[in-house]
Order: C-alpha cells, then structure tokens, then sequence
C-alpha cells in the first residue's frame, strides 16, 4: 500500500519571522529522504509543520496513507498520529520521570496504536533487546544512545506508515550516530516505512538516504535524486560543508 | 486496589476519624477539624493539576471563593422577590438581558429553598468547573511563571468583580446565619458536626479521584505534559484537552470545598473568601507532602494544616503563614520530592542494604 507525503509551496512565520518559504518536497512509498542543512534553517518547522504543529501560511501538505489522501494541514497533531504518522522529535524528548516500559506505552497513546499494543510491545522489544533489559528504570537515567533506541522504539509503538525523524544525531557520541542511522535503517526495511529524516550529519545521513534535499534559509537549495548526486554535488560543497 | 475498595475504606476511616471526634473532642476538634478537611480537598485539587500536569496554578482562592460566593448567592436568592436585585452586578454588561431576566417569575421554585449544603456543594463545583475551564481555554498556551501569574489575575478580577456585587454583600461582606444543630434521619446533630461530615466525605471523594486519575490513562497523559509537552503531542497525546479536564477537575474540587465555607464561618467578605493564604498553603501542602501521587497532598495538608491550627491556638494565628513559610524552606532543602519522595528513598535505602 502506498504511503507518501507531499509538501508544496509552503511558508511559514513565527509570528514576524519568515522560516520557510515555498518549500516543496516529496517523499514517495517507501523510500528514506533527508532534509540536510545547518542550524537555524528551517528543519525542525518543516517537520513540526508536518505533524500540525506550527501551521504554514500558505501551500498544501497531504499525506497518502494506504492510498488514501489525506490534508494534513487541516487535521489536528493528535488526528495526523492517529493517521500513522510518527514522530520521533529533535533530542528524543522522552518522559524522563517515567520508565522505559512506560514511555513505549505511551508511544500507543491513541487508539488504534492502543488495540495492537501488547503485540507493538514485544515487537519493539525484540528490536531493541536492551530495552527489554530496564524495561523498569526511569527513561531520564539511561545513556544518551540508549535514550535515543527508546525515542524510536516509542514512535514505533503506532506501528507508523511514515516514520519522521528529527536530528537523530544530535548529542550522541559519533559511533552511536552511526547505530543509530543503522537502526533507523533496519527499522525501515523490516516494516517497509517511509521515512523523512531531518539530520545534519551529512556523512551519515547519506549513508542510509535514497534521495535528499538541502535547505538553507528556509529555501529549498538543491534537490538531489540520488544519495550519489548530493555527495559530488558542488554547491553541497560551498553551501553546506563549506569546502 | 480497586477504587471502589480504596472509596469504601476512605470512608470506613473517615467515619472512624468522626467517631472518635465526637466521642472524645469538643467542639473545637471540629472547628479546627473542618479547616484541616478543607485543607485536603484544597491541596488535592491543586494538585491534580498542579502535581500531575506541572501547571503551577496560584489562584486557588478564586475558585475556592467561587464556590464561597455561589453558596452565598444561592443562600440569599428567594425566589419570590424580583431577580433583578441578585443581578445588579450585571447590569452595566447586559441591560437586555437583564431586562429579560426581570419579567421572569421563579416564585415556583421557593418550596425548594433554601438549598441545602449538598446540594450547594454540586452548585459551587458545577460553576468553578466552569470558571476552571474557562480560564483554561485562556491561559493554557502559557507556561511556568507566565501561568502563575496569569491564575494570579484571575483571582483578581473576580474579587474585583465581588467587591460591586451589592446582592452577595459587596465589600461589605455578608452574614450567613447558620441553624445551631439540625435532626438528620432522628439523629441531632450539631452544625459544625454536620458541615465536618461533609467535608469528610468530600474529602474522601476527592481523594479517591485523585487516585483513580493517577492510576488511569488521563493520569499518564498529565504525567508526560508534565514531563514533555512536545513529546507528548508526538505520542499523539491530545493535550490542549487534556490540560482542559485538569483545569476544569481541579477547579471544581476547589469550589466544591469553598461551597460549604459562608456556613462555617458566618461572615463572609472578600477579603477572606479570596485570601492569599488559600493559594499559598494549596500550593505548599502538596509540596510538602509530595507531588506525584495522591498522597503527597493528604500527608501535606494533615502535617500543615493541623500544625497550623495548633500553632494558631498556642501561639497567634499570624505565626500559621511563617510556620508554612518555614517548612516549605525546609522541605525544598532537605526533601525536595516531600514527606513521600523521603519515605520511598529512605525504603529503597533499607531495601538496597547501603547507609
């Protein structure tokens, strides 16, 4: 079944502050696009836009969902999770005062997740074996790479058609960056997701992407078709890793 | 334990409480026992959001006196006389309405008043759920301090508005003059007695919600607003609604226990019913005790309120705010999680064998 988000023409402003502006994009069924780009260009909002967080001022964003079209920028944050899109957010933001187990199961807040969660459970488990390990301990004590197998495996808990992640690699030391796009990787073969991922860690990111983007002050940069055409792209090299 | 279970043993221990209050106290244990109820219903209500939600809210007094001025509104309103008088703090908004309101004869309803306490209790709860929830739509996009302040506003506003109620006594305040005992059921019964039962039982009643939430999924969706607004809106957690029960549930428990107030102390004026001293010791109680569980709050308002009562005897009533003062500094220093984040502590210590 098909699973698809479209982005198109859209702006976006915290209140007088322009963030993006006529930002297209496309990720198709079961692909892994990336979003590239520093701090402070506009990542973050796009994704936040996505899941209804912040509302663009102009444009369309729909997501298909098992091949039915959806206008993501009508529904609510709780409806667009519900509809199969997770979420796992910039510094993993889990509930550090509750345990493991607990996080997963909030991950089945809504209630189609909440029907399959025993079942959502032991898959994410399996998944990640050290979670099963402190299932019992408080998520806030765990190590950051830890914490951030916790933040996927809670969005995994919907059981997600499409999968956004936001800075997977941020604060993790640069062996667990790695396992970490590995994971997302694995996760995504084993249950055919679709994934956006925003990520500044270019080397890594392209590692796993099919195709990507860049963005530089809220402005779609450059469009890569394949992982092969942003590693040798040069205005990669100029804009973005500043060679 | 189930909460049908935990509500009939709260109310087994509540009614051992009165049983022994009134086999071996006097009066004044009631006096003084009300107060210390009224304490409970106060700290659990603050704490449901306050505690479980994180949103620090310092306008207890408002709807505790919500609740105060509704049973006082209700208990003045005779149903035979013209309603423009009890509207006249109205009049400048709505003359319309208020001209409609005056052709309007409620006389059929006089066998039924007055109310009795119960039933201005659910009256007081229904209109400060809905004053909660009000001030929830307004001030829930705001967080941490700015929310403090904004409750604090709120509290203003409706003394102000209190204060130019001519009908509920204005600034002037108003005289409830209550029966000095009544039979209930062949059974006569003091006053004070009667209005410490009621507060018993809505002691128990709201104790018993607050656990049945915290053990509940809404319990755990306050748990991640508390710990993460964020991510709980990426779980999918419905929070702009969440947050809407916790104020509404919250203010309703407050008004609830204001409702029974004009009866207990007999002359009510603003200054009281919106009292500083309720925001602070409904915010200090489950400090003390413990915010994250049920009860925090109970052990909070038993431990303040009663050292409060006495202090107030022995020493001056003045000293019962320094007391809360003190020990709220005391409690920050020494046992930031309360009474019952140092029992767990000093459990696990035991359990785990170090010293």
């Amino acid at each position: 079944m098909a699973n698809s988000l479209t982005i198109e023409k859209i702006d976006a402003a915290y209140g007088a502050v322009r963030v993006l502006e006529d930002v297209t994009l496309d990720v198709k069924s079961g692909e892994t696009v990336v979003l590239l780009g520093t701090n402070g260009n506009g990542k973050s909002t796009l994704i936040k836009c996505i899941m209804g967080m912040v509302r663009p001022s102009a444009g369309s964003i729909t997501a298909e969902i098992d091949g039915v079209r959806h206008n993501l920028a009508k529904l609510t944050t709780e409806q667009i999770v519900e509809l199969g899109i997770a979420l796992v957010p910039e510094g993993r933001r889990l509930f550090p005062k509750l345990t493991v187990e607990e996080n997963l199961l909030l991950g089945a807040f809504r209630p189609t997740a909440r029907a399959q969660m025993k079942h959502n459970l032991e898959f994410c488990l399996e998944c990640f074996p050290v979670l099963r390990e402190r299932a019992r301990q408080l998520a806030g004590s765990m190590s950051g790479g830890e914490q951030q197998m916790l933040a996927l495996a809670r969005a995994l808990m919907l059981a997600p058609k499409i999968l956004l992640v936001d800075e997977p690699s941020v604060g993790l030391a640069p062996i667990l960056v790695s396992r970490t796009i590995d994971k997302i990787k694995e996760l995504k073969d084993k249950y055919q997701l679709t994934v956006l991922m925003a990520e500044q860690n270019f080397h890594q990111a392209i590692r796993i992407a099919d195709r990507g983007y860049v963005i530089v002050h809220g402005k779609i940069a450059f469009k890569g078709d394949t992982a092969e055409e942003l590693n040798n792209n040069d205005l990669i090299r100029k804009f973005y890793l500043g060679l | 334990m189930r909460t049908p279970f935990f509500f009939i043993i709260a109310l087994v221990v509540g009614a051992a409480v009165f049983g022994v209050a009134l086999w071996k106290g006097g009066d004044y244990t009631f006096y003084a026992g009300y107060v210390v109820l009224q304490f409970i219903v106060l700290a659990t209500a603050w704490n449901i959001l306050g505690g479980y939600c994180g949103y620090v809210n310092f306008g207890s007094a408002a709807f505790f006196a919500v609740g105060a001025y509704c049973s006082v509104a209700l208990h003045k309103f005779d149903p035979t006389k013209p309603l423009e008088l009890c509207l006249s703090v109205w009049i400048p908004f709505t003359e319309i309405g208020f001209r409609a309101c005056s052709t309007l004869n409620v006389s059929f309803l006089s066998p039924i008043f007055p109310l009795p306490i119960p039933a201005l209790i659910v009256f007081g709860g229904l209109i400060s759920g809905i004053v909660g929830l009000g001030m929830g739509y307004l001030t829930l996009r705001l967080r941490g301090a700015f929310f403090a302040i904004a409750t604090l506003a709120l509290a203003v506003v409706l003394q102000t508005m209190v204060v130019n109620w001519d009908y509920v006594g204005g600034s002037r305040g108003a005289y409830i003059i209550r029966p000095s005992e009544l039979t209930f059921a062949g059974i006569k019964l003091g006053y004070i007695q009667y209005l410490f039962l009621i507060m018993m039982l809505l002691s128990v009643i709201a104790l018993t919600l607050a656990r049945l939430i915290e053990r509940s999924r809404l319990g755990y969706g306050f748990a991640t607003i508390r710990d993460d607004e964020l991510a709980a809106e990426a779980c999918g957690v419905p929070t702009l609604r969440l947050k809407l029960i916790a104020t509404t549930i919250s203010g309703m428990l407050m008004g609830m226990a204001g409702a029974p107030f004009p009866y207990y102390i007999g002359y009510l004026e603003p200054g009281t019913a919106f009292g500083l001293s309720y925001g602070v010791n409904s915010i200090a109680m489950p400090m003390i005790g413990g915010t994250t569980s049920w009860v925090g709050p109970l052990v909070g308002a038993l431990i303040v309120a009663t050292l409060q009562q006495w202090v107030t005897v022995t020493i001056s009533s003045e000293w019962g705010v320094l007391i809360v003062g003190l020990l709220l500094i005391f409690f920050v220093i020494i046992a930031p999680k309360g009474v019952v984040g140092l029992v767990q502590a000093t459990r696990r210590r035991f359990k785990t064998g170090e010293h």
